[in-house]
């Protein structure tokens, strides 16, 4: 049997509902927040929020979930950020319509000295942004949930966040104001951009986006020319909400390429670094890749196993650079679906039938390492689960599959402003 | 008169720095021209090379064609090749000829490079097949006295003697203008129609609270230890402190590396810098980025440093502190308004292209007044002053193609244009990268890490500039550079055969992967209905 047809429809629909049933395991009733993971004392993530209030449609659609329950839980957060301390205090949940990165489940109160985090805000609006644009209906409920996620959005003050700088900063704490770092070389970031270039009360100013596409490097890298970017998720994340297909900003037009089709160079090259496997790390191959941010084995196991190696714990793997400790995910790789469906199968199918251990509750663990295997020869698995890893995967999976989430955001205003101004042009806008 | 103040007394050598030679007259002495190395026969060769004792100035004769002041690379150079093309010159030097390249630069600093790679290379022996030593013990002292050997040997040429046999005049002394075309130095005054201002440049130390209090290392007196400091704090992700921090680090002792900046080497691309960040951790350095020293003090005979990233605030406790926080421009002392010359006390003398400053009778090069401070840029910039200086020449410094390299392992090196320089300047730009995992000599070698990233404008094989991170990059960019200072591109390069297996394949791997972009799926279709025959 292929490794392909092991992922047939049923099976990724099996593995869509399986990551969507993070969002109900993970979720604070009273308040709405979702845990950043499925550990002990696990912080809210506002990222996995936005994830989750993405998923609720796609729930909705595939009959996982009522729609009024879906309604209830999403206008249940959508409150609690409204409502929520934005003093910008220690303490405080947000400031000038940004959010601390964790909050505490219970308070929402900033906790780890998080910063306040432009990209995880980003993420979280799209979300809500996406469940405005699903509930639609005439009612109450529906209405009052646009009007909450229409206050939540208009009040960020994006252009605050570019600190005096050409670009946007990447965070900023209470404690010594912004982040002296800002958003260099392609990433996830372009959600960011395009929300707050979008914004009709505090936008970027015109120049912004042009000056954080003037850090782009285009390669030419084991023969494919693309747009760098090491670890995959920054191929996928402004994808899960909008439809690239086509459509082309000034650096795209000028090579001829758009950044649906960059993050499909980007799986062959992830491949192509797979199967050189410079490190000569176990499993690696042109069928089972997925180098990105992720958890991973610490040296606290390396020093266990008294062997001479680094390794990374929870860090932003990617190719061909590094860092690269032998650790693996497979969400990354199945969250490539709707770019290169024939590779991205076959890879999947591939990957679970030889690791099927990565797989818990049929949930995808945050990354698995075959080269530390277990006794049982068994690759060493991370525990639990993260939000962010299922999110993407189940939104990655439903743009495959029906491009729900794609479309929704098609008719988002505020989308097609920001995507106009930071000059994209072509296809579908 | 110059005399070497050799020998240290007994207490200071017992007391809280044991591992520094001589420490009480560094510091008394930290911008005199006394050296406080030990008197060894290297360092006697060296010395008498480069400042003899006894030395005494020569009668001026009448007016110079050029005064140099200054005599590190940019000075030396000028000297020479002016006293060669018939020029009268006088070279003034308050210290050391050879400047910093040789007594406290490159020189030494290469010199200790190579053993700490040694080190390493012992230690990693099994990744070679090798055994590993038994017992790899690190001779600091050793060390040290092969770098003074080295650097009495380079010396050699940089010598007193040949600047008298090439016909220089030679001054140890102070150099002062006393107006738009005479100086004095050490009593005497001397008259020019031309001058070249070569002083170069000294560590910047004046930005952390306490650092002034306190005994701290730069790269003056750094090749000066006699023991390896157990505990080192290097402050400044710049060239000189990621070398040295590397090489420190490779001996034994427990280093440290706080970088203000998110990566190091602030200049270079963000790939180039976050391998240099992972070696540095395989390595053992403890890298903290984002960081700031904000104060420093000294408790029961150990330094305390306060860093704070972003908000978070750690007190480390070293025994010896580097900084590398950069370099200041040695703009003062030359009563340089008496001779109308602009300067700036942060960017150096202001000079126009053609190096000329304020004053038209006087130039400038070298560290004293250009952004990028190297020996090789001090000694194209020394040229260009000679033939527009004396010769009416019109050379600009803006047409040099300069590259440079920072000898970590891997050493990273560029020449030309960033990417980021390219696109805002609206130039299109496509990077053609190969891993150093892809160089057959490099799996050879087990040099992996690395890359060689040569820009082109978009659509044509004009070489806008590269970026090389490997073992050998240092090497490897001066093919680049010719190539860009001929006009090669990199269909050219594609053409010029490598010898196999060596490290610099990787450049002719880029233009093969160029070439092969040439083919489009036309010309293919084209190809194919040929071969049909």
């Amino acid at each position: 049997m292929s490794s392909e047809s092991l992922i047939n429809e049923q099976s990724l629909d099996r593995l869509q509902r399986a990551a969507f049933g993070y969002f109900l395991q993970a979720i604070n009733q009273a308040n709405g927040l979702i845990a950043d993971n499925s550990r002990e004392n696990s912080p809210a993530s506002i990222a996995a929020v936005g994830f989750a209030l993405s998923a609720y449609p796609v729930a909705v659609e595939r009959g996982w979930m009522t729609r009024a329950d879906a309604v209830k839980r999403s206008l249940s957060v959508l409150h609690f950020f409204r409502d929520s301390d934005q003093s910008g205090s220690p303490e405080a949940t947000g400031f000038k319509g940004f959010y601390y990165h964790f909050l505490d489940m219970h308070t929402g109160a900033r906790v780890w000295r998080s910063e306040l985090s432009t990209i995880d805000s980003a993420l979280l609006l799209a979300g809500a942004l996406t469940a405005s644009m699903y509930f639609t209906a005439n009612t109450p409920e529906e209405t009052e949930l646009r009007e909450l996620v229409e206050t939540l959005y208009l009040r960020v003050d994006w252009r605050w966040s570019q600190g005096g700088a050409a670009t946007i900063r990447q965070g900023w704490k209470p404690e010594c104001g912004f982040l002296h770092y800002g958003w260099e070389g392609y990433n996830e970031s372009i959600i960011l951009y395009v929300l707050a270039m979008g914004s009709p009360t505090h936008p970027l100013k015109d120049d912004s986006y042009k000056a954080w596409t003037a850090t782009y490097q285009w390669e030419h890298l084991y023969g494919y020319d693309y747009l760098y970017a090491g670890p995959l998720f920054m191929h996928q994340f402004s994808h899960a909400w909008i439809d690239f297909r086509g459509i082309r900003d000034r650096f795209m037009r000028e090579k001829r390429c758009d950044y649906f089709e960059n993050s499909r160079r980007a799986i062959e090259v992830q491949r192509e670094y797979a199967r050189r496997n410079p490190h000569r790390f176990a499993g690696y191959g042109e069928n089972c890749w997925g180098l990105t941010a992720c958890d991973g084995p610490s040296n606290l196991l390396l020093e266990l196993a008294d062997e001479r190696r680094r390794l990374f714990g929870y860090a932003a793997r990617g190719v061909p650079y590094g860092p690269d400790d032998g650790t693996l995910s497979g969400w990354a790789a199945l969250a490539s679906l709707p770019f290169a469906p024939e590779i991205v199968l076959c890879a999947v199918g591939n990957m679970l039938q030889r690791y099927p251990e990565m797989l818990t509750a049929q949930q995808y663990s945050s990354s698995f390492n075959p080269t530390l295997a277990a006794a049982h020869s068994s690759a060493w698995v991370s525990n639990g689960h993260f939000g962010l890893d299922q999110g993407i995967v189940v939104l990655m999976i439903e743009n495959h599959r029906s491009q729900l989430i794609w479309r929704l955001m098609r008719d988002c205003p505020y989308v097609h402003a920001g995507l106009r101004r930071a000059g994209f042009r072509g296809g579908w806008l | 008169m110059f005399t070497p103040v050799y020998g240290v007394p007994d207490s200071e050598a017992a007391g809280f720095s044991r591992f520094l030679y001589s420490r009480i007259a560094t510091m008394q002495q930290r911008n005199a021209f006394y050296s406080t190395a030990p008197p060894d026969a290297h360092d006697r060769e060296r010395l008498d090379n480069v400042h003899p004792t006894g030395w005494r100035n020569p009668q001026p004769a009448g007016r110079y064609n050029l005064v140099v002041v200054g005599a590190g690379t940019a000075g030396l150079v000028a000297a020479h090749a002016a006293s060669a093309l018939g020029a009268k010159v006088a070279l003034i030097e308050r210290d050391l000829l050879g400047g910093d390249c040789l007594n406290v630069g490159c020189v030494p600093s290469k010199a200790i490079i190579r053993t700490a790679r040694l080190y390493a290379e012992m230690r990693n022996a099994e990744q070679y097949g090798a055994q590993i030593p038994s017992d790899i013990r690190v001779d600091f002292a050793a060390v040290m006295e092969r770098m003074r050997g080295i650097r009495a040997r380079i010396s050699r040429s940089d010598s007193v003697r040949r600047l008298i046999a090439a016909g220089v005049d030679v001054f140890f002394g102070q150099a002062y203008f006393t107006g738009t075309d005479t100086l004095t130095v050490d009593g005497t005054k001397l008259r020019f129609k031309k001058a070249l201002i070569a002083t170069g440049a000294r560590p910047n130390t004046t930005c952390i609270p306490g650092l002034v209090k306190t005994d701290y290392l730069t790269n003056e007196n750094i090749f000066d230890l006699t023991e390896l400091p157990r505990r080192l704090l290097v402050i400044g992700g710049g060239p000189l402190g990621c070398e040295l921090a590397q090489a420190f680090c490779r001996f034994g002792a427990q280093t440290i590396i706080a970088q203000e900046k998110p990566l190091f080497l602030p200049k270079e691309e963000r790939d180039a810098a976050q391998l240099l960040s992972d070696a540095f951790a395989r390595d053992g350095i403890e890298v903290r980025l984002n960081t700031r020293a904000v104060n420093i003090r000294v408790e029961g005979g150990q330094k305390l440093v306060d860093l704070v990233s972003d908000d978070y605030s750690t007190t480390v406790a070293v025994d010896a502190i580097l900084v590398g926080t950069g370099r200041v421009p040695n703009v003062d002392g030359l009563n340089l308004e008496a001779a109308g010359v602009d300067f700036d006390t942060v960017t150096g003398i202001r000079v126009d292209d053609f190096l000329c400053s304020s004053n038209r009778r006087i130039y400038a090069a070298g560290d004293a007044c250009l952004e990028h401070k190297f020996t090789h840029t001090a000694d194209a910039s020394a040229r260009i002053v000679v033939q527009n200086a004396l010769f009416l020449g019109r050379q600009r410094l803006s047409a040099l193609t300069i590259p440079w390299c920072t000898y970590t392992d891997p050493a990273i090196a560029h020449v030309g244009l960033y990417v980021r320089q390219a696109r805002e300047r609206d130039i299109p730009v496509k990077t053609f990268t190969i891993p150093m995992h892809d160089v057959d000599r490099a799996i050879a070698d087990d040099e992996e890490v690395g890359f060689v990233k040569i820009h082109v404008k978009e659509r044509t094989d004009r070489i806008l500039g590269a970026t090389i991170v490997a073992r050998h990059a240092g090497d490897m960019i001066n093919e680049i550079t010719l190539a860009m200072v001929a006009g090669i591109g990199l269909r050219t390069l594609a053409h010029v055969i490598h010898a196999y297996p060596t490290q610099a394949e990787a450049i002719k791997k880029a233009a093969d992967a160029y070439n092969r972009t040439r083919l489009t799926p036309r010309i293919q279709w084209l190809l194919r209905r040929w071969l049909t025959w």
